[in-house]
Order: structure tokens, then C-alpha cells, then sequence
């Protein structure tokens, strides 16, 4: 149990370093670079509290985050603006106008309640139909961002959300949700989950109800893309349903992936990794674009680059760079075994 | 009468379109318990090869089997770039890399060919309409549903006539025991790949066929159909999967004839729900498949 503090203690700090770091330099760019990141970390270790302890692959994590994001933004969007806004918003609905805060909670909550409702049959199923029903309720969501006009402003972009996100409050956000993530993994259900994901048959036959705590892990995970959602919405102020789709999902997925699916701290590890190479890449895109060589814009670099790496990854090492041991695990083990050496 | 026919014909020619896609992602589930992402993929390169060789003056035909070939050339690919090298390892790393492979294919297409739709030639038999019995019914439509007729027999056939087919069933059933009993492992599998190919390229051609161009995301639509044709139908089972996509078929059309305008956009969502409460009902899909065995 100690080592789990220890990694807390380590992945905040880690946190911390990125939100201060990133002050101290003070380059506007960095910033946003900076606040991108830590809300991708708050998706990717949410995603980790279901897929690490259950081993299944969800696929609509990212269809509850813009879930929230249109939940916060219908709430917050101020009175006077709603009518520009969202024209075809029902009535009751225009004079509402809440905090951010109250509605980044209303946000996360909605979508776990959706999720609960949705995915309770969905808990049942093995592993494959299970990949692949998380695949179509992501379609689904989508589908309705799409289509639901009332609410979402239907395939159009959305605008007019108060940007209230900034550095601090992304990394506070980012830092409770990895000791939330902690802790459920080392809560009771956490530890069984993690039981069924080694072996499901043995799992059930100590008396695992395996549905029943996927299905909690499930809920969890979407109040966290819900809050991350809403995070996201009051930092970028504009944004259409296709910010919430399969090359979102591509990328968190990525990241997780890479970082290690089983650990937080390979959550963590992934996010930032991939953050880094994905401005990078971004960044020879453009200048790229710039020099122009060639007819036409060079789109699709960046997904090439990562898509391979991904696959490398998968062959080389299978588990991600931290496949079963938290990063706290890793050192402690490292000092006792130094102690038992002298 | 004219409307029961139209309604028919609609059914028949979709779930015809629906089975094989279907088909096509089962015969690689069922042996190697790998769900293909890349498989919507096969479908967008069967189309952007119609569409590269549009300017060479070849016959429409020679043009169409070329873009299976090229199906089945990926189909193959994908085995050897997202799943053999990660075979030996755990489920969800087979499932990871055929989604990077996906990304990866469509982004090649993104990033060398266009973002933008191009135009694939068709004959102009595709464009003609026949009226049968007072409905009034696209060419295509006949097409598909003779097309589906002829690949479904063959492929009932293969399976289970051929010393191909009887292999590849064995190995579904029991990998490890079909090994043993002299069934080259690599063999079938790279069949199996190369099966799932030609059946993408063949939808590929129809289906593209009804939209006219290809784009880079082209094979989403398929891909979720066949997804959800198979999960209905039962994730290892052959007819199953053909059941499950006349059933999604069946169930797309009705909607299509039920909804109010408002409505139908939402129809995905609607039959996705659909999906739901069949699963609640039987999770294993209506119908259940040989029990799964080891894949290696």
C-alpha cells in the first residue's frame, strides 16, 4: 500500500512540473500545449480506471467526454447569448446559466448516468462484442451530437462558452483524477476487476460479479470524460461534434496504450509522451505545408507516424512502457533490493 | 403490391451488401478470434484502385478485378503487418494494431491521394433503373442481390466441400488440434486474410457502386455494419453472420419506410438500440458459433 502513495506523490509532481514549468517559461504557446495536455491526462487516466482494470478495449470514452462538453456548454453558454448560440434551444432551457464549476460537475455526472443506462447490458458481453459495441455507442453518441440540433447546434460549430479553463485548475482537475484513479484500482472493486481481467473463470468462481464491476468501472471512467469534456469545452470556447470522434479516440487510445493500459503511471507516461510527438509532428507537418513542395497539403503525417509506432510498441512490448507496475512499485522494489545487495 | 416488392428488393439487395461485409469479418474472427478494424479499409482500396486505374482506358471489368485483386493483396498485408507479429500476445494487442493499421491506411490515402471524394467509373448499367411489377428499382440493386447470391453459394461451398474450407473450419474450432493434425497453421490463416479480401473487394465494388465516389473514411459504414451484423448474428458463426445482415437489413429498411424525415437521422441510433435489446436478450448473438478455442 505505501508504494501507492509514492506513486501519487510522484505522478502529481510530475503534474505539478508540467503546470509550473511550463509558467516559469511563459510562452503562450507552451501554455496551451501545456493545458491540452493535462486535459488529454484527465480522459487518458480515465479511460485507464476501465480499460486497465477490466481489460476491455472502450472505444466511447471520447462519445461521453463530448457528451460533457455539450452538457457544460448548454449550461454555462450565457442567457443573452443562447438565442445566437442555439437558436433551436427549448425554452426552459434559455434562461438556465450556471457556474462552470457546478456545470463541469453536472456534466461529469450526466454522462456516468447515461453511461449506467447504456451499458448495463452491455457489461455482459466477452471481449471482442464487447470492443465492438463500444465501438457503435460511440457512433451513436456521435450520431446524436450530430443530429440533435436543440442542444448541440448540430453539426455546426458551437460557440460562446466562457473560457474558464486555465493552467491551475487543468492541473488540480488532472491531479484528483489520477488519485481518484489510484484509489479505485486499489479499492475492493478495483482489485477484483483486476482479478477477472487475469482470469475471468477463476475470477467468477470466488464469486466476482463480473458485469456488475465492469459496469461500475464503466460508469466511473465516463464521469471522468465527462468532467474532462467539459474541462476541454471552457478551454477551446468552439467546437463541433467531429471533435469527437475516431481520430480523438485514435489518440487517446494511443496513448494509453503506449504509456501501458494496466498502470496510471503508464497512463501518465503515454499522455505526455504522445503530446510531445504529436506537436512535434504537427509542427514538421506545417512547416512542411510551408515550404510547399510538392501540390498538395501534406495532412495524415502525424496518424502515419503514430499509427507505426503503435504497432511497433504492440510487437516489441506488448504491455507499454509500464506494463503491470506503478511507478512507486518500481522504485521502492528498486531500493530494497539495493538494501538486500549491501 | 408495387410497395411490397420496392420493399423486397430494398431488403434483399442491402442485406445481400450486409451478409458479405459481414461474412468477410467473420471468417478472419472466427479462426483467429481477431477483430479486423483494417477491414473497412479493404473496401476504401478496392475503390481508390477503380479509381486510379479510371484513366487507363482498361475495360470495366478488368478494372473491377484488379480492384479485388488489390483487395485481397491488403487483405493479406494486414496479416502479415498488424497480426502475425503480435499473434502470440494477448487479444486486445491483435485488436490494437489492426486499429493502427486502419489509421494508418486511411491516412495513406489521406495524405497521398486526397482528402477530398474522387469519382470511380462505373458501366452505366449501375446508373439504369428497371421497373418490376409496378416498383420502380435501381439495376444495382438486382445486381447486388445476384451478386450475393453467387459469392453466399460459393463461399457455403468452400467451406464446406473444399479440403480448404474444411481446414479452416477445423482451425475455428480448435486451432491447436487442427495443428496437430497436420493443418499449416500460416497457410490458413493467410487464406482466411486473403478470403476476407476479395469478399471486402466485391462489396467494395457494389457498394461504392450506390455512392459513386471514395473518400479516405469510406469504410466506416461498412465496417460498422459488418460489426453489427456479426454481434446480432453471433460473433462465430457463418450463418449467423449472413443471418445478422439481412436482419440489420431488414431492420435499416423498415426504418427508412417508418421514420418521419426528422427522425431518420437518428436512425443509427435507433438500430444500435435495436442491437442492445437483441443482446439483452441472447449475448451470444442468435446463433452460437463452435466454442472458441486458442488461437495459437
Amino acid at each position: 500500500m505505501k508504494h501507492s502513495y509514492l506513486t501519487a506523490l510522484i505522478l502529481i509532481a510530475v503534474i505539478a512540473a508540467i503546470a509550473i514549468g511550463s509558467q516559469l517559461i511563459g510562452i503562450r504557446l507552451y501554455d496551451r500545449i501545456a493545458t491540452n495536455l493535462l486535459i488529454s491526462l484527465v480522459l487518458v487516466v480515465g479511460l485507464q480506471t476501465f480499460m486497465g482494470n477490466s481489460g476491455l478495449l472502450s472505444f466511447a470514452h471520447i462519445g461521453f467526454m463530448g457528451l460533457g462538453a455539450y452538457t457544460s456548454a448548454v449550461l454555462t453558454i450565457p442567457a443573452q447569448m443562447k438565442g445566437m448560440a442555439l437558436p433551436d434551444l427549448y425554452d426552459f432551457m434559455k434562461v438556465v446559466e450556471i457556474s462552470p464549476l457546478l456545470a463541469m460537475l453536472a456534466a461529469g455526472v450526466l454522462a456516468a448516468v447515461v453511461a449506467a443506462v447504456v451499458a448495463y447490458p452491455l457489461m455482459r458481453l466477452s471481449d471482442a462484442a464487447s470492443v465492438i459495441t463500444s465501438f457503435a455507442l460511440l457512433v451513436v453518441l456521435y450520431t446524436v451530437m450530430n443530429n440533435w440540433s436543440a442542444f448541440t447546434n448540430g453539426p455546426r460549430t458551437l460557440f460562446g462558452l466562457p473560457k474558464t479553463t486555465d493552467l491551475p485548475i487543468a492541473a488540480i482537475v488532472a491531479a484528483v483524477v489520477v488519485v481518484v484513479a489510484l484509489l479505485f484500482k486499489e479499492s475492493r472493486t478495483g482489485k477484483l476487476l483486476r482479478a477477472s481481467r487475469e482470469d475471468e473463470v477463476a475470477a467468477a468462481a470466488l464469486g466476482a460479479n463480473i458485469p456488475h464491476l465492469r459496469w461500475r468501472a464503466f460508469i466511473l471512467a465516463a464521469f471522468i470524460a465527462g468532467i474532462g469534456g467539459a474541462l476541454w469545452g471552457h478551454f477551446i470556447t468552439s467546437f463541433a461534434p467531429k471533435a469527437f470522434y475516431l481520430k480523438e479516440t485514435f489518440l487517446i487510445i494511443t496513448m494509453l496504450v503506449i504509456g501501458g493500459a494496466n498502470t496510471v503511471t503508464g497512463a501518465v507516461a503515454g499522455t505526455i509522451l504522445i503530446t510531445f510527438a504529436y506537436e512535434g509532428l504537427r509542427g514538421t507537418e506545417s512547416a512542411l505545408n510551408a515550404t510547399a513542395i510538392g501540390a498538395g497539403q501534406v495532412v495524415g503525417l502525424t496518424e502515419i507516424v503514430l499509427a507505426l509506432a503503435m504497432i511497433a510498441v504492440m510487437i516489441v512490448k506488448p504491455g507499454g512502457l509500464f506494463p503491470n507496475r506503478e511507478i512507486g512499485h518500481i522504485l521502492t522494489r528498486a531500493r530494497r533490493k539495493k538494501e538486500t545487495v549491501a | 403490391m408495387a410497395f411490397a416488392i420496392q420493399f423486397v428488393i430494398d431488403v434483399l439487395s442491402l442485406g445481400g451488401a450486409y451478409a458479405l461485409m459481414a461474412l468477410g469479418l467473420v471468417i478472419i474472427y472466427g479462426i483467429l478470434r481477431l477483430v479486423n478494424f483494417a477491414y473497412g479499409e479493404l473496401i476504401m482500396v478496392a475503390g481508390y484502385t477503380m479509381y486510379l486505374s479510371s484513366g487507363s482506358g482498361l475495360p470495366w471489368l478488368v478494372m473491377a478485378a484488379l480492384a479485388v485483386a488489390m483487395a485481397v493483396l491488403f487483405g493479406i498485408l494486414t496479416d502479415y503487418a498488424a497480426f502475425r507479429p503480435v499473434r502470440a500476445k494477448s487479444v486486445t494487442a491483435v485488436l490494437i494494431t489492426s486499429f493502427a493499421f486502419s489509421n494508418l491506411l486511411q491516412n495513406a490515402a489521406l495524405l497521398f491521394i486526397s482528402p477530398r471524394p474522387r469519382n470511380v467509373p462505373l458501366p452505366d448499367i449501375f446508373s439504369q433503373t428497371v421497373s418490376i411489377g409496378g416498383a420502380i428499382t435501381p439495376v444495382r440493386n438486382l445486381i447486388t442481390i445476384a451478386a450475393s447470391i453467387v459469392l453466399l453459394a460459393a463461399v457455403a461451398f468452400l467451406m464446406r466441400r473444399t479440403t480448404l474450407g474444411i481446414a479452416m473450419r477445423a482451425a475455428a474450432t480448435n486451432f491447436t488440434m487442427a495443428r496437430m493434425l497436420g493443418v499449416p497453421a500460416n497457410l490458413i490463416i493467410s487464406s482466411a486474410f486473403a478470403l476476407s479480401g476479395f469478399l471486402a473487394g466485391v462489396v467494395g465494388i457494389l457498394w461504392i457502386g450506390r455512392i459513386g465516389t471514395v473518400v479516405p473514411g469510406v469504410g466506416l459504414e461498412p465496417l460498422l455494419v459488418a460489426f453489427i451484423a456479426t454481434v446480432i448474428g453471433g460473433m462465430r458463426s457463418l450463418p449467423g453472420a449472413v443471418v445478422g445482415g439481412f436482419l440489420l437489413a431488414l431492420i435499416d429498411t423498415t426504418l427508412n419506410y417508418t421514420l418521419s424525415q426528422d427522425l431518420l437521422k437518428f436512425r443509427d441510433a435507433f438500430t444500435f438500440s435495436l442491437v442492445i435489446l437483441i443482446l439483452l436478450w441472447r449475448p451470444q448473438g442468435l446463433i452460437k458459433g463452435p466454442a472458441s478455442g486458442q488461437r495459437t
